[in-house]
């Protein structure tokens, strides 16, 4: 029977449906103690002294902690895989606690109490003392001379600058009648609002410190932990149970460290430090904003001859993912639309702001925003049809990307797009809505986008899974790749069915990961995980079958060769000779041959795969109002062999879901004369609600891919790449006008209309 | 965990009063939908509350021998805007009840609430304003009735004395009777948002349905509390239902409007709106009542 391509129902799904399922917050013992971190009022400053005398008389307050009594150790936070070279080892910037604040609201100190309102009325008696400097909110500011500096070894506040170029660029633009755009587009800061806030809690047992954290990445946790308190990282225990999702944010090492070091400080009781969300919107990652300065020569047919991109990527205080983003996105410019000559410069760049790092498709929203709205503002200076100018520009059939080894190997976006192009009713639709007037406009908008599968060759992608036969014929599975709301578990279930030979119902995905028990492997990131499990369930699951079926032949006096292991059933040419049950039952209970029968191996894997789609949209907009209504939208995706159709299609939802609140209103702002945050909370920080979205059209197209054994690729962050820029170039086809930076709220709208001449005031 | 030392149950109108009278420090709760915020918010830190919440007599809608429509205040948005009685005689006041926050907020959130905070955004506010609504307190004194033109003191004030407590909201008959209108909630989504502006009209046409008779305009975030839109009510009335005679109090609106600027809008686009919102629901306010608009 098979597993895989079916929409089995999820396999957690009814603990979390019904409230059984257990969360971080569920599993801290009601002894524990609560932390809560005192923040800097300075956006740029020195802590000169910190006052805690008051603070410490408030009944319940066991202890306060300041910048000044914490262990020296500076620690990288990036939920990469540590590098054995030092030249790619991320950079090492963060102490526990700060005197040097470097936003509004960075770690000074922390209280441990009993409860919550005894933490909190302690933080509010803490009196600071500051040195203030100035500060720089915005990155094209922040690399003036003279600019405020933040980080002492990079020069104008640039973390890093890369460049690439490749074709002879002034013999490019030098033919004879080309046409060229120059435009700059702006994308904004947003924060990934995953439903359960970053929570943790540690304790000390034995010579180890423990802790359970809400965390996409437990093993590289343990060794950011270990880096921070100068600790051997095998001392150091992370438990990650279910989590409320984690968009990136929970890439990263958040308070772990923090926890953990507060920990050491209690005789054994256990330190909670559960982030409101005011601070999941600061004090944790957030998502680079961009400035993009696209130039692009191309001749009267559309075709672009050369093309040059810069970038300003947000990078915010601290460095976390650091520059990894604004050169994704780079590749992504290059590769989108390969022309005869291209150059680009990308510059990370620090600005005391929240701190930027993994966020949902790492660097490709804000330039696929940025490409997509430039690509279709060529259209319009051409009249051509959006669809017609990507024909004859976006990346052929057969283009391999020589870094990746990456292939384009059918015409994926052509038949994306004929898809979506139905559904939408594109063809009708583009015609109807041109040229029209009166207040109430409607219009239709696509893109389109690439994304990789994982991170080879960048980094390692390695990762360790064990397959255990339990008495009763079930299947236990543990591996490092976690759970994190997207339904790994259940993916894992089905290809484990299929590979082994098993019904679903005998499968036992360990949902946990225990870095004290569960093997070494990097964890929810890169839209690798099915990718990089079907790999390593492919080559545990072969062990494991030919131990089970090794034992068959023993008990059998059957050759192995002529053994099989179906639908739970060990078969000899058609015919059933044992249940896999009563093979296991044998097995551990035997008398003379007495077997554990297990499986277990790191797999590593040395490709990639790019995943392919495009969005559709159409939209009526309100002009004097300016307001945007989304009245239909449509991603149709490429991601090779669907695991789970059912599944695939809600990670499309909540993809989509993200980047209309991209598009359409999400944006975190800040006090210009403070760098206070102004909207750290969700009323005004304007996410997008079930009332603000259509129904959202999730569609695929299964090319199976060649690399992977179940023929499949990225799923989990592609959604949120091309709805914003589709929705934009819906709003351009409806009223003629250019929205060139993110989100588009009525602020802007009002703005541009009213510089349109759409509406007068 | 909510920084709180006390909390007091009411569970008539008389316990409350007294109540409030023995710790006149204390901040009345009744559903929880602001004051939570504000106690997690650490800004009520250590205080005393006075639950009213527990006081069934001040819920439901009921309509008085006089013709006055009497809500409770403690009914909940959700129960206002699904209510026969209000659906009938001031459908608009149950479209702005279901414009608050979300679903759950409306089944919490009580209509008392939301006009005594005091918040210039409340949806509820500005419309029972444009309907010459009537405040009804208990206090130790027995019963005070405050127009609501007299109810907002400043931002976060209202006319609650010591010692009482807001009992219903009323809407007299002749306030209601021959009058149309509309409410228009301009937020930067389609819900779980407080307003940008906010905008509430009523008409009451000639017999003809040629002319207003009366027109009542208010706004909500058009100043620090809700606001009536004179000059421009003024302007429209007697004089013929027409797009011109709209386009006159649209103009006229200015004189009336003087909005902010802040990080959450500009006063300028705030003021555009103003004038939008209000041509929309006067046209709707017309068309309500019966009056043709031609070209409209």
């Amino acid at each position: 029977m098979e597993a895989v391509g079916v929409s089995m129902k999820r396999v957690d799904g009814p603990d979390k449906a019904t409230g059984r399922a257990k969360y971080t917050a569920d599993l801290i013992s009601r002894d524990a103690l609560v932390a809560k971190v005192f923040r800097s009022t300075v956006a740029n400053g020195r802590v000169l002294s910190l006052d805690i005398s008051e603070a410490l008389k408030v009944p319940g307050v066991v202890r306060i902690v300041t910048c000044f009594d914490v262990p020296r150790y500076y620690f990288p936070t990036a939920g990469h895989p540590w590098s054995t070279d030092p030249a790619h080892q991320d950079v090492a910037d963060r102490l526990l606690l700060t005197d040097r604040p470097l936003y509004y609201g960075d770690d000074v100190a922390a209280v441990i109490a009993e409860d919550e309102i005894a933490a909190k009325r302690a933080l509010r008696l803490i009196k600071a003392e500051y040195e203030t400097y100035p500060f720089v909110l915005d990155p094209l500011e922040a690399i003036k001379e003279g600019a405020p500096q933040l980080h002492p070894d990079y020069p104008n506040n640039i973390l890093k600058h890369t460049s690439g170029s490749a074709g002879d660029w002034d013999k490019a633009i030098a033919e004879p009648g080309l046409l060229c755009l120059d435009k700059w587009y702006e994308t904004p800061i947003v924060q990934h609002c995953h439903i359960e806030n970053h929570i943790c809690c540690a304790w000390t047992e034995g010579r180890k410190i423990a802790i359970l954290s809400s965390t996409q990445i437990p093993h590289i946790v343990r060794r950011c932990v270990g880096q921070a308190l100068g600790r051997p990282w095998g001392e150091i225990r992370v438990i990650k149970p279910y989590i409320g999702g984690g968009f990136g944010n929970k890439q990263d090492a958040l308070y772990e460290p923090l926890c953990a070091y507060l920990a050491t400080l209690t005789d054994g009781r256990p330190v909670k430090l559960d982030v409101s969300r005011e601070e999941t919107f600061v004090n944790n990652r957030v998502r680079h904003g961009g400035k993009f300065h696209l130039v692009t020569y191309f001749r009267r047919d559309g075709t672009f001859v050369a093309r040059q991109m810069e970038e300003y990527s947000q990078q915010g205080a601290y460095t976390s993912h650091g520059h990894s983003t604004a050169a994704k996105a780079t590749n992504g410019f290059v590769q989108m639309y390969p022309c005869e000559a291209y150059r680009f410069d990308a510059y990370s760049v620090y600005t005391n702001t929240p701190t930027a790092g993994a966020m949902r498709a790492y660097g490709m929203p804000q330039v696929s925003f940025a490409m997509e709205s430039h690509v279709d503002d060529i259209a319009k200076m051409l009249g051509m049809s959006p669809i017609a100018l990507r024909d004859k520009n976006r990346m052929p059939v057969g283009y391999r990307d020589a870094f990746t080894g990456n292939v384009n190997w059918q015409d994926s976006h052509g038949q994306c797009m004929e898809k979506a192009m139905e559904y939408i009713g594109w063809q009708e639709k583009y015609k109807a809505y041109q040229n029209q007037t009166g207040p109430v406009r409607r219009g239709v908008g696509m893109a389109i986008f690439w994304y990789n599968t994982a991170v080879w060759p960048i980094s390692l992608e390695a990762t360790t899974s064990r397959m255990m036969l339990n008495q009763d014929g079930s299947v236990q599975y543990m591996c490092a790749e976690t759970e994190i709301g997207q339904g790994a578990d259940t993916a894992y279930t089905q290809m484990v069915a299929q590979t082994v030979g098993v019904p679903v119902e005998k499968v036992h995905v360990v949902t946990c990961q225990d870095t004290d028990v569960t093997g070494y492997g990097t964890g929810a990131y890169a839209s690798r995980q099915t990718y990089v499990e079907g790999f390593a369930i492919a080559n545990v699951g072969r062990q494991f079958r030919e131990k089970i079926l090794a034992y068959a032949s023993w008990l059998t006096k059957i050759p192995a060769e002529e053994l099989d292991l179906r639908d739970g059933n060990i078969v000899s040419h058609g015919e059933t000779v044992m249940t896999l049950e009563a093979l296991a039952t044998e097995a551990t209970y035997s008398m003379e041959r007495a077997a554990y029968i297990t499986a277990e191996d790191t797999t590593q894997v040395k490709s990639n795969a790019y995943s392919f789609g495009c969005s559709f949209a159409e939209v009526e907009v309100d002009i004097p109002l300016c307001k945007v209504k989304v009245l239909n939208i449509v991603n149709v995706h490429d991601c090779g062999t669907l695991i789970n159709p059912q599944l695939a299609q809600a990670q499309v939802h909540g993809g989509m879901s993200m980047s209309i609140g991209y598009a359409m209103g999400e944006e975190l702002k800040f006090d210009e004369k403070t760098g206070r945050p102004l909207n750290n909370n969700l009323l005004d920080y304007k996410i997008s609600t079930a009332m603000d979205h259509p129904d959202l059209g999730a569609l695929f197209v299964e090319n199976p891919e060649p690399t992977s054994p179940f023929g499949t690729k990225a799923l989990g962050e592609p959604p949120a790449v091309s709805p914003a820029p589709a929705i934009r170039n819906a709003v351009l086809q409806a009223t003629g006008v250019e929205i060139d930076r993110l989100p588009m709220t009525p602020h802007v709208l009002f703005e541009r209309f009213r510089e349109e001449g759409l509406i007068h005031v | 965990m909510f920084d709180f030392s006390a909390l007091y149950e009411a569970y008539s109108v008389r316990e409350a009063v007294a109540l409030r009278q023995e710790h006149p420090e204390a901040k009345i709760i009744a559903g929880g939908s602001d004051q939570l915020v504000k106690l997690r918010d650490g800004k009520l830190a250590g205080c005393e509350l006075i639950s009213i919440y527990t006081i069934d007599e001040l819920r439901g809608v009921s309509l008085g021998e006089d013709g006055t429509l009497r809500v409770g205040a403690l009914t909940s948005f959700a129960d206002v805007s699904e209510n026969e009685l209000i659906e009938r005689l001031v459908p608009v006041l149950g479209y702005a009840a279901g414009q608050v926050g979300g679903p759950q907020v409306r089944n919490i959130g009580t209509i008392g609430g939301n006009v005594s905070n005091g918040v210039t955004s409340a949806d509820t506010g500005a419309t029972l304003l444009a309907w010459d609504a009537v405040m009804e307190l208990a206090g130790p004194e027995g019963t005070r009735k405050v127009p609501a033109a007299r109810w907002y003191i400043r931002a976060g004030q209202v006319d609650v004395r010591p010692g009482e407590i807001l009992t219903a909201v009323t809407i007299p008959q002749a306030a209601y009777e021959g009058y149309s209108g509309w409410y228009m909630k301009y937020a930067m989504r389609n819900a779980m948002d407080i307003a940008t502006l906010g905008c509430s009209v009523n008409v009451c046409l000639t017999a003809d349905k040629a002319a207003f008779q009366d027109v009542r305009i208010a706004y909500g975030v058009a100043g620090p509390v809700p606001m009536r839109a004179e000059t421009a009510a003024a302007a429209g009335r007697g004089q013929p239902v027409s797009p011109e005679t709209i386009e006159r109090m649209v103009q006229a609106v200015g004189e009336d409007v003087h909005p902010r600027t802040s990080w959450r809008a500009k006063a300028e686009f705030r003021g555009y709106l103003a004038q939008e919102l209000l041509r929309r629901c006067l046209t709707q306010s017309a068309k309500r009542a019966g009056g043709v608009l031609h070209g409209v």
